[in-house]
């Protein structure tokens, strides 16, 4: 909910550069990295490096940390010997087996979350950056927000559009 | 006047009760359990064992699958099992046991697991695509976009793919949405009624033992059953006296004889499918057969190895659900504080649009919460002019988007397709593509 305008501590650099503005209210939202689906059905995502995130971590630093994940759920999806061995395993046992023991995709997953859990920690959190894991949203999408407050920035918007117009200060009821 | 306008806008109107929208109208007191996702699942499907089993909600023929099944057999093994023990050896009721464990167990896992379900997308998603359609190019679009889809090169094929307006995605390579369980499916191959759910990613080699085992256990009945009549009618006793002896054998004979055709071909053909990495739904609509007028066109997919195929589609690993059941939805309380983060896509254009003046800062402001098509209550009271690029559609529009398997199993001609309930679109019949001789029903519900 909107409160009534107030300056805070960015609002007077927003209220005099609309530019650095736009891109704090851009990240504001939440960014999200899509799936490439040039490699057909298997889990990857796409390592263009977005530009709202230009000014806030380094290209090289997000480019590894997509590439790992292409490299963790690649691992997950690879079909091999221990892929077969499963499966003829659980054909076996008509799939019951999938209801006792944790499948290999199942622990790569788990390895995926620690991964991300450590890089928001370590390079994401520095950077008022949060990466959501993948799984979280269908494995559709990478996200990642500010971990600024976004009512900060609305009450930026407010403040931003009234210096912007010309009539009365907006009051929101 | 534009304060007045600015009044109108009431920003708790924008609010957005829960990310995940309900299929039903919330309950006007908030309860006081915490509800888990399966219970404001959108989809059209029944949820088990609070939400460890998932099935569609039609059952379609399910019931009779199991009572068929469980009937034959039990008339096997009461009726004929101890004659040809006695006369023939033990195994056969062994080997008539696992059989029939295998079929009731796969056919059960087969229903009552996740096909491959793909969660909807959650607003901040929806607006984010939204975007990315409408200024492609960061030029504003003043004409309609034509249909969504989006064209990639997958192993030197260009595929299309589509934009589900229900689901708010544009949907993955070889994803359908099924109009009868209202989800997008991942390797959507087909909805069954026999087994009452979709057979996608997830629940293709349950569904393929399942047949496999069937064809096996009808086969080995019909055998029994026919090497049990014709045992009694020896000795110059005639087919008439065996009959009467034994008239159980007489209804599973009828039943394995007319059923056995129909699921060796159902299994002949699904396993040309897995040999040739194909999905029910590509075969039907004929994808990557050429027959859309593209000449160079071949499975992307494909390894080009039978084995390899093979291996991939029944031995490769399971992927886990993708559609979180058993967590709970969050209170009021952490929802409260989305509101603001969906305010934040209109917040942004805002800053594009601070100059045109306030009009456009309502038009903005209201777009957002429309794109959460099933939250009505969030319209804004003073919307000024419905805006041309929110979903073009209304937001349960049914899709045709998957083709309605033609059941080879016992009742094929009289299968009613369950999609003309739901799907008033016109669709295209794909009576060219056989790969079975059985009576399939040529009304084969697909759209692109």
């Amino acid at each position: 909910m909107l409160s009534a305008p107030r300056l805070g501590n960015t609002d007077l650099s927003c209220l005099h550069n609309l530019q650095e503005l736009r891109h704090s209210a851009s990240l504001a939202n939440k960014v999200f990295i899509q799936r490439d689906y040039t490699d057909g059905t298997v889990c990857k995502f796409q390592t263009k490096f977005p530009s709202e995130l230009e000014s806030r971590i380094e290209r090289t630093l997000f480019e590894d940390t997509v590439k790992t994940l292409n490299n963790y759920y690649a691992e997950a999806e690879k079909i091999g010997g221990q892929s077969y061995l499963e499966g003829c395993l659980a054909c076996l046992t008509i799939y019951l087996i999938f209801l006792c023991i944790e499948t290999r995709y199942e622990k790569v997953l788990k390895n995926i979350s620690r991964y991300i859990q450590e890089q928001n920690e370590k390079v994401y959190a520095p950077r008022g950056l949060l990466i959501t894991d993948p799984i979280q949203r269908g494995m559709r999408v990478v996200s990642l927000q500010s971990l600024q407050t976004s009512v900060c920035v609305c009450e930026c918007m407010w403040s931003v559009e009234a210096a912007c117009s010309s009539e009365a200060v907006v009051s929101p009821p | 006047m534009k304060n007045h306008e600015y009044q109108q806008i009431d920003p708790q109107a924008l609010v957005t009760p829960t990310p995940t929208p309900p299929p039903r109208p919330l309950p006007e007191h908030k309860p006081r359990r915490a509800r888990r996702r399966w219970e404001v699942f959108p989809g059209k499907n029944r949820f088990c064992c609070d939400g460890r089993m998932i099935a569609a909600r039609q059952s379609g023929v399910l019931p009779l699958t199991l009572g068929l099944i469980l009937l034959t057999s039990g008339l096997f093994f009461i009726f004929d099992c101890p004659f040809l023990v006695k006369h023939l050896t033990s195994c056969i009721p062994a080997i008539g046991g696992v059989l029939f464990v295998f079929v009731i167990i796969s056919l059960l896992q087969t229903s009552f697991t996740d096909p491959g379900i793909l969660p909807r997308a959650t607003p901040e998603e929806a607006a984010d695509i939204e975007k990315q359609i409408d200024n492609p190019t960061g030029s504003s679009s003043s004409y309609r976009p034509p249909p969504r889809t989006k064209e990639v090169v997958i192993n030197q094929q260009v595929v299309k793919l589509k934009y589900c307006f229900t689901c708010k995605i544009f949907r993955p390579p070889r994803t359908s949405h099924c109009s009868l369980c209202d989800n997008c499916v991942e390797r959507f191959d087909h909805h069954c009624p026999w087994v009452g759910n979709c057979v996608g990613k997830r629940n293709y080699r349950f569904f393929y033992t399942f047949i496999i085992s069937l064809s096996f256990l009808t086969a080995f009945i019909f055998g029994c059953v026919t090497t049990h009549l014709t045992l009694r009618s020896q000795g110059g006793n005639g087919l008439v006296f065996a009959l009467q002896a034994s008239p159980a054998s007489a209804l599973e004979l009828v039943v394995c004889f007319f059923s056995v055709w129909s699921i060796l071909g159902l299994s002949g053909f699904h396993t040309y499918l897995v040999a040739t990495n194909l999905t029910t739904n590509e075969d039907i609509k004929g994808s990557w057969s050429g027959k859309s007028g593209n000449e160079d066109v071949g499975n992307p997919y494909s390894y080009n190895s039978i084995i390899k195929n093979c291996c991939s589609v029944l031995c490769g690993p399971m992927p886990p659900s993708l559609i979180d059941r058993r967590g709970f939805v969050p209170s009021d309380d952490s929802v409260q504080t989305s509101p603001v983060e969906i305010e934040l896509p209109a917040a942004k254009n805002d800053i594009n649009m601070c100059t045109q003046g306030t009009k456009g800062l309502l038009e903005t402001a209201s777009r957002s919460p429309l794109l959460t098509s099933s939250c009505p209550q969030a319209k804004p009271q003073a919307v000024l002019e419905p805006l041309p690029e929110i979903v073009p559609e209304p937001p349960k529009t049914p899709h045709k988007h998957h083709s309605h398997h033609r059941s080879k199993a016992k009742q094929s001609a009289h299968h009613t397709p369950k999609t003309s309930n739901s799907s008033p679109r016109p669709y295209h019949s794909h009576s060219s593509r056989r790969k079975d001789s059985k009576n399939r029903d040529p009304k084969f519900s697909s759209l692109r």
